[in-house]
């Protein structure tokens, strides 16, 4: 990657992912605070197939015993943790 | 060799007797953490439950339930109960996502129906429990105050119990109305395990690996009872860890010498799509020999992906297997014999759907669908297809599933007036079809809705929605939908909204039924349509047309479900979330 993206560029592609992905109809417009998984938008399995993209998009390797509810419920929580990791 | 004994109760304690020292279980708790548990250890932690359950005044034949979390506590209530006599049921454990009350009242209405004696239960929970049970004449059992046991305490007899007794009761997860308990003897779950061994033996040697809960028909049998009848090794992972982290069922068949192993057609996806490269540096998979897909409709796809996905780790695609079955028939009635793979049939789409025949295509032709056999009927069971009239039909037929089998069972638990078989035959409300003596099976006529193994009443969902302000009473209906990606069926709700509209926005109301489903039922809507009056579908005589909405939701939304989550178009134009 030659451009190191943007905290709107994660957010932007993390949501679309989720949304036409992982989230089948129409939703309204997702809040980054939204909780994901307990507010029912998305299964926890759906926490793996996260991870999954995050190291294919980003190159951040998160490993599966941080992917959990507590940690990644919300579009802002995930991007955080990507932002933390991505070389700057 | 003395003869096998003719109960569970007394095969565990039999086998503790002759070899106390060896591992039963290796058990995986939710935060991954890993524990050995003897035959010998659990005998006496089973001998300490019946005889705390006895000093409460529990009896043979009473029921107890299981209010417990995935630990080997579990293991211990269960087989304590069952060295009584008494009859447990693993209740579905409690987890974050599940709003505690709604749990704790989902247990009370069970007690009620099922006149349960007693209620084991974490420490934690033992309070809200003795409160919400004050009133009837139920026990709290907290797994804190139970200590293990050396010696039967008197009143303890498993030597005296009688195999036609009830042996273990399962109820469906998270249902309020419906409590369908099902009951099975020990007879019938020993029948059950001999034929299905017969079909496929399982031996000493072997090593299940489970994720599955043990709530759950398969996870139970396959899981536990069975390696216990065998004198096997099982490995019982958290499901919640397994979901989590789906590799950890990879790395404990390479570290554990996991030979076999049973899970729902989702969970092949789940490994397929989940599990990073990175993580599997070093596995050998060489020593698996089955793993058996059942508990929801096999896809082929799924299979082959798996194989093809692990193969270069050891995986043998001769190891994949499946079968076919429900909790009435014990576990499973029909069986792949091994080796594996199960054959695919290919068949006209259109006669299928048309003709209701099953006439065989080439593979992959235009036109063709391919459907994963499910082997032929375990010894003992009779599988027949029958027209909507009762008449049998003949091969390639398309028609429902029939089942006959010594261990079928005959009504649910405490509901003579609800038989789970008509003259011995079973009528299972799946479609499917016969071809040199396998079973296919290509539908569903009952509303049951199937999301990664687990069975979901739609009857339950709508109840749900009738509780959210905003939504129109007697206006919601629930259904599933395939999805090929996941594997398994995806959640839908379409409801009504109240005319003239409330006062919540109704993004309001898409959130708050989403939330309530979660915490009633545990499972994430794959789609919510908040449609206006008169959408929904009725019978003329006013029952919900669960069949005839799916038709008309596909017809409307299935395009438009697609172009709603397009690039840029995600953020609530859809004219059927705004109501005029």
């Amino acid at each position: 990657m030659t451009r190191t993206p943007s905290r709107d560029d994660v957010r932007d592609q993390l949501k679309a992912f989720i949304c036409q992905e992982l989230i089948a109809g129409p939703v309204g417009d997702l809040a980054d605070d939204e909780p994901l998984i307990t507010g029912g938008f998305i299964d926890s399995f759906c926490l793996a197939q996260i991870g999954v993209f995050i190291e294919t998009r980003f190159g951040v390797y998160i490993p599966d015993p941080d992917l959990t509810v507590e940690q990644m419920d919300t579009l802002a929580q995930m991007v955080s943790r990507v932002m933390r990791d991505l070389k700057g | 060799m003395s003869p096998r004994p003719e109960t569970l109760s007394a095969i565990l304690a039999a086998h503790a007797a002759r070899d106390p020292q060896r591992c039963l279980v290796r058990f995986v708790e939710e935060d991954g953490t890993r524990r050995d548990i003897t035959l010998g250890e659990l005998h006496d932690q089973a001998l300490g439950y019946a005889a705390a359950l006895r000093a409460l005044g529990v009896a043979p034949g009473d029921v107890v339930i299981l209010v417990l979390r995935h630990a080997p506590a579990v293991l211990d209530a269960f087989f304590g109960a069952m060295y009584l006599g008494a009859v447990p049921a693993i209740f579905s454990y409690l987890t974050e996502k599940l709003d505690p009350a709604v749990y704790a009242e989902q247990v009370r209405a069970l007690v009620a129906q099922s006149a349960a004696r007693a209620v084991i239960t974490f420490p934690e929970f033992t309070t809200t429990l003795v409160r919400l049970l004050a009133a009837v004449d139920c026990r709290v059992v907290s797994t804190a105050d139970v200590r293990p046991h050396p010696h039967a305490t008197d009143g303890v007899d498993i030597a005296a119990q009688v195999p036609d007794r009830l042996a273990l009761v399962q109820y469906t997860s998270g249902t309020t109305g419906l409590h369908k308990g099902v009951a099975h003897s020990h007879r019938a779950i020993l029948q059950f395990v001999d034929a299905y061994f017969a079909a496929f033996p399982m031996t000493r040697e072997d090593v299940v690996v489970s994720w599955l809960p043990l709530y759950h028909d398969m996870g139970l049998l396959a899981g536990l009872l069975m390696p216990l009848v065998a004198g096997a090794t099982t490995v019982l992972m958290s499901p919640f860890y397994w979901v989590r982290e789906p590799v950890t069922l990879l790395r404990a068949i390479h570290e554990l010498q996991g030979t076999l192993c049973w899970m729902p057609n989702f969970a092949f996806n789940h490994c397929v799509r989940s599990i990073r490269e990175r993580d599997l540096a070093g596995i050998d998979l060489r020593h698996w020999r089955a793993v058996f897909c059942g508990g929801e409709p096999v896809r082929w796809d799924a299979l082959e992906r798996f194989a093809a996905r692990f193969a270069p780790y050891g995986f043998r695609r001769r190891a994949l297997l499946a079968g076919y079955g429900m909790a009435e028939s014990v576990m499973a009635a029909t069986l792949v014999r091994a080796p594996g793979p199960p054959r695919v049939d290919w068949i006209d789409a259109h006669a299928l759907e048309v003709d209701r025949r099953a006439v065989p295509m080439a593979p992959n032709a235009p036109g063709a669908t391919s459907v994963v056999s499910n082997g032929p009927p375990l010894p003992g069971t009779t599988v027949a297809i029958i027209d909507a009239e009762g008449t049998p039909l003949a091969q390639r037929q398309v028609g429902e599933i029939t089942l006959s089998s010594p261990c079928l069972l005959p009504a649910y638990y405490r509901r003579p007036d609800l038989p789970a078989r008509h003259d011995g035959v079973l009528r299972t409300g799946d479609i499917g079809y016969l071809a040199d003596g396998e079973l296919y099976v290509c539908g569903r006529q009952k509303d049951l809705i199937i999301v990664g193994g687990r069975n979901l009443h739609p009857e339950d969902l709508e109840a749900i929605a009738e509780g959210v302000p905003g939504i129109r009473p007697g206006r919601a209906v629930a259904f599933g939908i395939v999805d090929e990606r996941l594997g398994t069926e995806r959640v839908v709700m379409v409801c009504e909204l109240r005319d003239p509209p409330s006062a919540a926005p109704v993004r309001q109301i898409d959130r708050a039924l989403r939330r309530a489903v979660l915490q009633r039922v545990d499972v994430a809507l794959g789609d919510l349509r908040l449609v206006d009056r008169g959408w929904v579908l009725k019978t003329s005589n006013g029952k919900m047309a669960r069949a005839a909405n799916r038709q008309k939701y596909l017809a409307t939304f299935a395009r438009t479900a697609a172009a709603a989550t397009a690039p840029g178009t995600a953020s609530g134009h859809d004219a059927h979330t705004q109501p005029r």
